[in-house]
């Protein structure tokens, strides 16, 4: 298989549920393409239909229209036992890790193992070596009930790798868990990325998470994805509503318009003075921009609020700040940041000077 | 000690062996029935899990057709079931009175009950397991025995403790017509002959027995609970 290859693909999926008396379209004709090797993320608000969409990709939900292949076998058409077979090759951990409360740790992590062949000593060796990839080793004998969120999650991730799997499936994986809890599951998950190459699908309705570690991204909406990219081109340029949304979620630069309605008069600004934001969309905010442009311009900076961040290993972000200098020298601002192609916005134009 | 014994309860003390014997047959009813009241309560109720809707083994008929069946022989009051029974017991076991006639309506009067009990018990399973353990390619056997009857136990066992206790209930019923055990006792000599010291020493016997069930039920819940 190339390595571009999709190892995923859903070719015009919808998965309709009947209630009752409604019919509830929780996906609706989505097509995707996921990588070999990739962390593909998945983003929505809750009811979005991202938990079913990654139901339909392993037929926890069978669709209702549509395809859906798995390393170019399409699913659909298997019999419950060979679906049980390709079902060992995906993983899938859970918000609520889904442990059994009634096994140990070493206990659920034999659970796949059980039943294939595997002598009780092999199956003890292979525990013990994916506890100790996930650093649980010292857990072996505890139950469920007397681990943390995080480490259960790493029992969870255990599990799932028990089967040699090429995709890991994460249904808000990291949505029950404290920040720094989070960062340490997360960094997890790359590791087996890049360690194991193991294709990762991230579902969650947290943009930092797609921001930490997701190659790609889907946004999805109403059951539909209504956009999709590089998660870099995605946050320099957000085309739908929606996406700017979460986007705005892991920014503190919006944090002005607040200030902006609730406190005015600590912003510091006097006559003639322009509130902006410049916002950079392409690599190149190594230059030192602001210390350039005052020395260049004989201009004052006074800087708000920044937020400039490493997504995907190229710099993204912005910076508020109160421009301060004559009315020449502003428009020269200007016309240098358009030549730099950095988005400006006034915010706030304090009256004439 | 025995002297205050015969005149405490006169009755009672001049009827040991009987009394021996009524502890006895209640014990074989219960126990016997209670088996196989078990084993069967327990395949309905997983039958009745799985087959619902959404469950491992969704199938809606088979679902349907458990689900009302539960439902109309349970709501038969028990003493009502012993005597429509008769002719079925009879058939079956050859007589329709004695510890042998009271297995087939004990046993038909409990599984309904208990079905329901192992129904409720099962529930009590996380759905998100059962969707791990799908996710990664158990078979529906392997759920049912790894996961649903392993995860259920401290559910299973106080539902058994429940339908324990109410089976050694029942089976003082089938005394009644004729099937031997304590509850024949009471009625033979407490209630028909007003020998009340007979009617207490039953009681007391009764309790005793519930107690030592429910005692082994909260240890095999509290073993299996981590």
């Amino acid at each position: 298989m190339k390595a571009d290859e999709a190892i995923i693909r859903l070719e015009d999926v919808s998965k309709t549920f009947l209630m009752k008396e409604r019919r509830v379209e929780a996906v609706k004709h989505v097509t995707m393409n996921i990588r070999q090797g990739e962390i593909y993320g998945i983003i929505g608000f809750s009811g979005a239909g991202k938990s079913t969409l990654v139901r339909c990709m392993n037929l926890l939900e069978r669709v209702t229209s549509g395809k859906v292949f798995f390393d170019g076998t399409e699913l659909m058409k298997l019999r419950p036992d060979e679906l049980r077979r390709v079902r060992r090759g995906i993983g899938m951990i859970f918000q609520q890790f889904n442990l059994m409360k009634s096994r140990t740790v070493a206990g659920n992590v034999a659970l796949p193992l059980e039943g294939t062949g595997r002598s009780r000593r092999q199956i003890e060796e292979r525990v013990r070596e994916l506890l100790d990839y996930v650093e649980l080793s010292d857990k072996l004998d505890a139950y469920p009930s007397q681990l943390s969120g995080g480490q259960k999650q790493r029992v969870a991730i255990a599990r799932a790798l028990a089967g040699d799997p090429k995709v890991l499936l994460c249904d808000e994986a990291t949505s029950a868990l404290d920040p720094q809890t989070t960062r340490s599951i997360l960094n997890l998950l790359v590791r087996l990325n890049s360690e194991l190459g193991i294709t990762i699908v991230v579902i969650t309705h947290e943009m930092a998470v797609i921001k930490k570690i997701c190659d790609r991204v889907a946004v999805m909406e109403d059951g539909c994805v209504v956009e999709e990219g590089e998660v870099f081109s995605i946050f320099a340029n957000p085309k739908q509503q929606i996406t700017r949304q979460f986007i705005n979620t892991t920014t503190n630069l919006y944090g002005i318009y607040d200030l902006l309605e609730e406190n005015p008069s600590v912003i510091p600004m006097r006559p003639g003075d322009r509130l902006i934001l410049m916002r950079y969309l392409r690599a190149r905010v190594s230059e030192p921009l602001i210390s350039a442009m005052s020395v260049q311009f004989h201009v004052v900076f006074n800087i708000l609020f920044s937020d400039v961040e490493m997504i995907s290993g190229c710099p993204i972000g912005g910076t508020v700040a109160v421009l301060h200098g004559s009315e020449p020298d502003k428009e020269a601002v200007f016309a240098y940041l358009k030549e730099k192609e950095i988005s400006v916005e006034v915010i706030h134009s304090a009256g004439a000077s | 000690m025995q002297e205050l014994l015969n005149a405490w309860l006169p009755n009672v003390m001049s009827k040991i062996p009987e009394l021996m014997e009524a502890v006895w047959d209640t014990l074989v009813m219960a126990a016997v029935s209670g088996i196989f009241a078990f084993f069967l309560g327990l395949f309905f109720g997983v039958l009745v899990t799985v087959t619902r809707r959404g469950g491992i083994l969704q199938n809606i008929p088979v679902y349907r057709f458990l689900d009302n069946a539960i439902n109309i022989l349970r709501s038969i009051p028990f003493i009502i079931l012993l005597t429509m029974l008769l002719p079925l017991t009879r058939a079956v076991v050859g007589t329709g009175i004695g510890v042998k006639g009271a297995i087939l309506p004990l046993v038909c009067g409990t599984v309904p009950f208990f079905s329901r009990q192992i129904e409720t018990a099962l529930a009590t399973v996380d759905e998100g397991v059962i969707e791990a353990v799908q996710s990664i390619g158990l078979s529906p056997l392997n759920i049912i025995f790894k996961v649903y009857l392993r995860e259920g136990i401290p559910a299973i066992a106080r539902a058994t403790t429940l339908t324990a206790i109410s089976l050694i209930g029942l089976t003082t019923m089938a005394g009644a017509i004729g099937a031997g055990g304590l509850g024949d006792f009471a009625i033979r000599y407490g209630h028909n002959r007003f020998q009340e010291d007979v009617t207490w020493v039953t009681v007391l016997i009764i309790v005793l027995l519930v107690c030592m069930v429910q005692i082994c039920g909260d240890l095999v819940v509290k073993k299996n609970t981590h």
